[in-house]
């Protein structure tokens, strides 16, 4: 909250104090990943001159004025559907930027340090509200030599539409074919059980607040405020903990059509180092601009953004960067930008 | 003497020059409050236009069934607002319970009872309380009220009145009940101070009557100064309703934003305010969206009913305040 208070300020500090002629591109979109993209614009600023104004009013808010046309790009945790693929005039592109991961975290004083394990079906049967005791086998089998109480599960979830609950949502729905025809996949979906929090604080206050509880929210977050957090299994049958590296990897391991448009889920990612709950995050653009200065500064901006020095600024606040072959699609997929009709030059 | 009694021709000049001097800066002050007071009517029609408008598909799809279904499933396009109206409700109504009675409390004592000493600085202390935003209200609610609540109060209502079906279940903390105690402990301001100049108007003939023919102090407040301010009370109240109905930010950090109808008041619920402050900047979908100006709808409605309803009430109560003053 008073992040995004601070950015608005910001924003509304440099959009007063720029000079009219400056030309600047706008942007609207995720809350999740605004501290990099904030840092990323202003590191790109003083490098090139090029202004970028970014607001963080969420996925949906971008998604509507990217539709709208009122910004020149958005941003995304959740890819668009069909439906708002087809609401868009001309055409859209997804380019992933960073990584994210969404980590299950806990109060169970009786626990101390131990890191939980935990499995997909598990997670899913949790969050519909089947197992709803510490000690239920399954959370037993899965934790040998874990002395776990016989307390209730309190089921803490995201009460605002959130990218957070969309890649948790996917997860589950791949994991669980009953979460999958029951609740599905989406920003705010029905949860069958559980108590709401606002955002990734309310959440994780909510969890502070009640023993026994159970919640999800960005590893960033979780790292940021030193919540524990659970080691998840993943499809090649090993516990994956959470981290930028296990996050990329899953992302390493997602296999791409030959003309992807990037939309791709990596939730339960193969591979024997894959976190399971992982999601590209996206940058909405158009192939081709109508003002031709806009599509280069954009382009400018996207080519840059992919340069290991942009990435590692990433993992300074704990976004998980691009793999190799990702970056070597994107770069291709940028070159066939245009900007008036005219490829970019 | 006769004089100025009888408008000499010469008064009758001087008043109609300075009527005549004057009276096109009269039009141009009446047009501007004209304006003014045309202005509140015409936002609260555009409101309501806005509001239709925006909700048409959800009205189109769902029509009164809105009202009455309890399912909210943003991906399957499902939306029924019940269990939110019932939760706006409910909460603002255990508010009133537990704080007019509270608020009326002070107000009696802070005017009838309490030394000039302590009567300025609790009023102030009260007043203060209403100038303190909502979100500090929720914070506190959230990192201390709640977790009293849980730990004394909750169980100590299961034990002593579990057998009623309010007080049953699994304690969670957020909840019906503890947005219900912040909203009390929010609207007790706006109750007490009005209330306290509404008895503060009270004519000091009315307390010297009673007192004279020799009522005790608490008799001249139970059947002079009360029923003289019946009216204004009852203003107070709904003032504190209103803002019971539409408060969301501690609301929403408190009730545990569930879509769901328990007849326990430990569970969690949501209110209209609340699912508008939570889904409203993530409804990507254009029916989600349109559900939830609906619900925007639905609340606007509500508040206009129920602040119809306490009009009607406080217009026959003071015409029964009136009958009263004639009996005596």
């Amino acid at each position: 909250m008073v992040r995004k208070i601070a950015a608005v300020a910001a924003m509304a500090f440099v959009v007063g104090a720029a000079p009219v002629t400056a030309q600047a591109l706008n942007g609207a979109g995720a809350t999740f990943p605004d501290p990099i993209y904030e840092k990323w614009f202003d590191a790109y600023a003083k490098k090139t001159g090029v202004k970028i104004n970014y607001q963080a009013v969420g996925s949906g808010a971008g998604i509507t004025q990217f539709t709208n046309g009122t910004v020149d790009f958005g941003a995304t945790d959740g890819p668009m559907n069909g439906d708002q693929m087809n609401a868009v005039q001309g055409d859209v592109l997804h380019i992933p930027t960073v990584i994210g991961a969404v980590v299950l975290t806990w109060n169970m004083p009786a626990l101390g340090a131990t890191q939980l394990k935990l499995d997909g079906p598990t997670i899913a049967d949790i969050y519909l509200g089947k197992i709803t005791k510490w000690n239920h086998p399954r959370l037993v089998a899965l934790n040998p030599g874990v002395k776990l109480p016989g307390d209730d599960i309190i089921v803490v979830h995201r009460a605002d539409g959130s990218g957070t609950s969309y890649i948790f949502a996917d997860f589950l729905a791949k994991v669980s074919p009953e979460w999958k025809s029951k609740v599905g996949v989406g920003n705010s979906p029905n949860w069958p059980t559980g108590l709401g929090g606002s955002k990734n604080d309310g959440v994780t206050q909510q969890v502070k607040q009640s023993p026994g509880s159970i919640g999800y929210v960005e590893l960033i977050y979780a790292i940021a405020n030193k919540l524990p957090f659970a080691l998840v299994k993943n499809k090649a049958g090993s516990f994956a903990n959470p981290s930028l590296e296990s996050a990329t990897a899953a992302a390493g391991s997602a296999t791409f059509a030959a003309n992807t448009d990037f939309r791709v889920s990596i939730t339960d990612a193969p591979g024997a180092e894959s976190y399971p709950i992982s999601s590209f995050t996206w940058l909405l653009v158009r192939p081709n601009t109508k003002d031709a200065t806009k599509a280069k500064q954009m382009k400018g901006f996207l080519e840059w953004m992919i340069t290991p020095a942009a990435q590692e600024m990433g993992k300074a606040l704990a976004y998980a960067p691009l793999p190799k072959p990702v970056v070597a699609l994107v770069a291709a997929r940028l070159k066939t930008l245009k900007g008036a009709g005219k490829p970019i030059m | 003497m006769a004089t100025s009694v009888t408008p000499t021709s010469s008064d009758r000049v001087a008043r109609s020059r300075t009527l005549s001097g004057t009276s096109r800066r009269d039009q141009l002050f009446r047009t501007v409050l004209t304006a003014c007071t045309l202005s509140i009517p015409i936002l609260l029609v555009m409101l309501l236009i806005v509001l239709i408008q925006g909700a048409r598909p959800a009205i189109a799809k769902f029509g009164f069934h809105f009202i009455v279904d309890s399912v909210w499933d943003p991906i399957a396009g499902q939306f029924g607002a019940f269990p939110l109206i019932l939760g706006t409700l409910i909460t603002s109504l255990l508010a009133l319970i537990v704080a007019v009675p509270l608020s009326l409390g002070v107000a009696i004592y802070l005017t009838e009872f309490a030394p000039p000493v302590i009567r300025k600085p609790v009023s102030m202390v009260i007043e203060l309380l209403a100038a303190i935003p909502s979100v500090v209200y929720g914070l506190w609610g959230v990192f201390v009220l709640v977790p009293m609540l849980r730990a004394t109060v909750f169980p100590l209502l299961r034990n002593l009145l579990g057998f009623l079906p309010f007080f049953r279940g699994v304690i969670y903390g957020p909840s019906v009940l503890s947005a219900s105690v912040i909203l009390a402990i929010m609207v007790m301001p706006f109750i007490m101070s009005v209330s306290r100049e509404v008895l503060l108007a009270v004519p000091n003939s009315q307390r010297e009557a009673a007192l004279a023919l020799g009522a005790t102090r608490w008799e001249a407040v139970r059947t002079a100064i009360l029923p003289y301010a019946r009216s204004g009370i009852l203003g107070a109240v709904i003032l504190g309703l209103g803002r019971a109905l539409g408060e969301t930010m501690a609301v929403t950090m408190l009730i545990g934003n569930r879509h769901e109808i328990v007849a326990s008041l430990f569970a969690p619920g949501y209110t209209m305010a609340a699912v508008i402050a939570n889904e409203f900047a993530e409804a990507q979908d254009r029916m989600h969206f349109a559900a939830m100006t609906y619900v925007a709808l639905a609340l606007f409605l509500v508040t206009v009913t129920i602040n119809a309803c306490a009009r009607l009430l406080i217009w026959r109560v003071s015409r029964g305040a009136d009958a009263g003053g004639r009996e005596l």
